[in-house]
């Protein structure tokens, strides 16, 4: 309750947290709002903003509305974000955990694993993976969180060498527990807060990433993706520059929304360790 | 018979680049529900002596024969089994339990390890546990974070008594608990000896404390015994030097003295 308030004391939160609210509830109503295709055609093609109110964003060159692909995608950018974002966590806490709790030669292999999926850019590694086993959205994800998951390995590690000093994972060994046990139900929950402050940093650079792939063609063609709205777009710039402005300022205020919110949590958390 | 024979155990660290010997050629033994005091100064190898015991760290060199077994020989599974007769309270109470744990789970941890009672049943053996040493049953529920310091060392002597070992080792188990609350931990453990027949490793820097549960003890200076023996009859009269200079520390063993 009282973590609850100290989060929304900074402007930036509740700027943050209203982003996200409105973006859920965009991609939570998009079924009920327009529940057809909204890859279907719905009237005139080029049709700019507010000039028809059944259709108030305008079409596309297809005649697409605007603003129901606006909606469907909003579910697309948060799916393949959170997705993505949670994979990485997952994959980064466990073989950070494991590398830092198991030590030598498991954390050299592990380590070094590490540093070459590092040292190849994400962006590249994802659009290779997605050129070679095609796009579906939970390829793109895998694509995403492949290239993500290893600064939260990093950050876990460190955080494990520490612990895994502390009296208490001494007394687990004392009483007798499995090592993998230690790592995992000891170790890795108390390891987690700072791997968990990364989250907001992987999900926008999630969101970025899926709508490049996408603007690149390579994103789920099945999909309405913001990504491949601005690639649609691009072709009649001149003529219909909304169609790219639309979904190009959705993305920059999701990823904004994303960000400040990491930056309260991150705020509120910090002010807690302090205190104690 | 013995319940621990530790001959001639070594463990040397590098400090700065140069080894020294934190632990040099200490033997000593102890016998079933018998106190055996380690004492000396910061330093001295204490703690590192009940790291090795508990196989916290391996020895460099040297013998640890634990209820007439090579302890040392034992690993994985083996190991795991045999750690629950052999259980350690450490000195700070906060530290030694995961942040994140209630009393329940820390005292279902070694019953579910060691299958000493079905899950159906634990509910009641933990609550048993909490009533022998002293504690309401109710604080089970409890986070580790709420109880006291002194609740908290009962709570870390519940969990080494759960599962019935022969020798436990106290590494200052009392050093961070305020002095009443230390009178009746000491009391605690003295009647869990003499009920369950526990055997103690008790390492302490307090002689005064030592002098009270205490049979024997071990001094040790540098990671080497520089003299052991009866603990009364050390303090009251002790030959080493480093022995005078801790008893010379502790003011009112100076004033009682003869």
């Amino acid at each position: 309750m009282s973590r609850l308030r100290r989060f929304f004391r900074t402007p930036e939160a509740i700027a943050g947290a209203l982003i996200l609210a409105l973006l859920a509830a965009m991609a939570l109503a998009a079924p009920l709002l327009f529940p057809g295709d909204p890859q279907a055609i719905a009237g005139p093609a080029l049709l700019p903003p507010f000039q028809d109110w059944s259709l108030p964003l305008g079409t596309d060159r297809l005649g697409r509305d605007v603003l129901a692909e606006l909606f469907h995608g909003a579910r697309t950018s948060l799916a393949v974000g959170l997705a993505a974002a949670a994979a990485a966590l997952l994959i980064g806490s466990v073989v950070g955990t494991l590398a830092g709790f198991a030590g030598g030669l498991i954390d050299e292999v592990l380590m070094r694993i590490t540093d070459a999926f590092q040292t190849v850019p994400s962006f590249l590694l994802a659009l290779a993976f997605v050129s070679i086993v095609g796009p579906s959205l939970g390829v793109v994800v895998a694509a995403i969180a492949l290239g993500a998951w290893t600064g939260p390995a990093r950050v876990a590690r460190a955080e494990v060498l520490s612990i895994r000093e502390r009296d208490y994972v001494a007394g687990a060994r004392v009483i007798g527990m499995h090592p993998l046990e230690i790592a995992f139900r000891e170790v890795l929950p108390n390891a987690l807060p700072p791997v968990l402050a990364l989250s907001s940093v992987i999900v926008a650079a999630a969101i970025l990433t899926e709508a490049a792939l996408s603007f690149l063609g390579l994103g789920d063609p099945n999909r309405v993706t913001w990504g491949g709205m601005i690639a649609e777009g691009r072709t009649v710039l001149r003529t219909a520059p909304f169609l790219s402005i639309v979904p190009g300022v959705a993305l920059v205020l999701t990823v904004l929304g994303v960000y400040l919110v990491g930056e309260g949590v991150v705020e509120s958390t910090a002010v807690r360790r302090s205190l104690s | 018979m013995t319940v621990l024979a530790v001959s001639n155990l070594a463990k040397r660290y590098r400090r700065g680049g140069k080894p020294f010997a934190a632990v040099d050629d200490v033997s000593f033994e102890i016998g079933p529900a018998e106190t055996l005091a380690l004492a000396g100064p910061s330093g001295s190898g204490k703690s590192t002596i009940a790291r090795l015991v508990l196989r916290l760290t391996e020895p460099d060199a040297g013998r640890i024969d634990f209820e007439s077994t090579d302890f040392l020989a034992l690993s994985g599974a083996a190991l795991r089994a045999r750690r629950a007769r052999l259980q350690m309270v450490f000195q700070d109470p906060l530290a030694a339990f995961n942040p994140r744990a209630t009393v329940a789970r820390v005292l279902d941890d070694p019953l579910r390890i060691h299958n000493i009672a079905p899950r159906a049943e634990r509910r009641h053996r933990i609550a048993a546990l909490l009533e022998r040493v002293g504690l309401d049953a109710g604080l089970a529920a409890r986070a580790i974070h709420e109880i006291s310091g002194g609740q908290r060392q009962r709570v870390a002597i519940a969990r080494a008594i759960a599962t019935r070992p022969s020798l436990i080792v106290l590494d200052e188990a009392v050093s961070a608990l305020d002095v009443s609350v230390r009178g009746q931990i000491l009391e605690l453990l003295l009647d869990l000896q003499r009920q369950e027949r526990i055997a103690y490793l008790f390492i302490s820097h307090d002689l005064g404390v030592i002098r009270a549960v205490a049979h024997r003890v071990v001094i040790l200076d540098a990671g080497r015994v520089a003299e052991s023996g009866d603990a009364r009859a050390v303090i009251a009269n002790p030959q080493s030097a480093i022995g005078k200079a801790l008893v010379e520390a502790t003011p009112r063993l100076t004033r009682n003295r003869p």
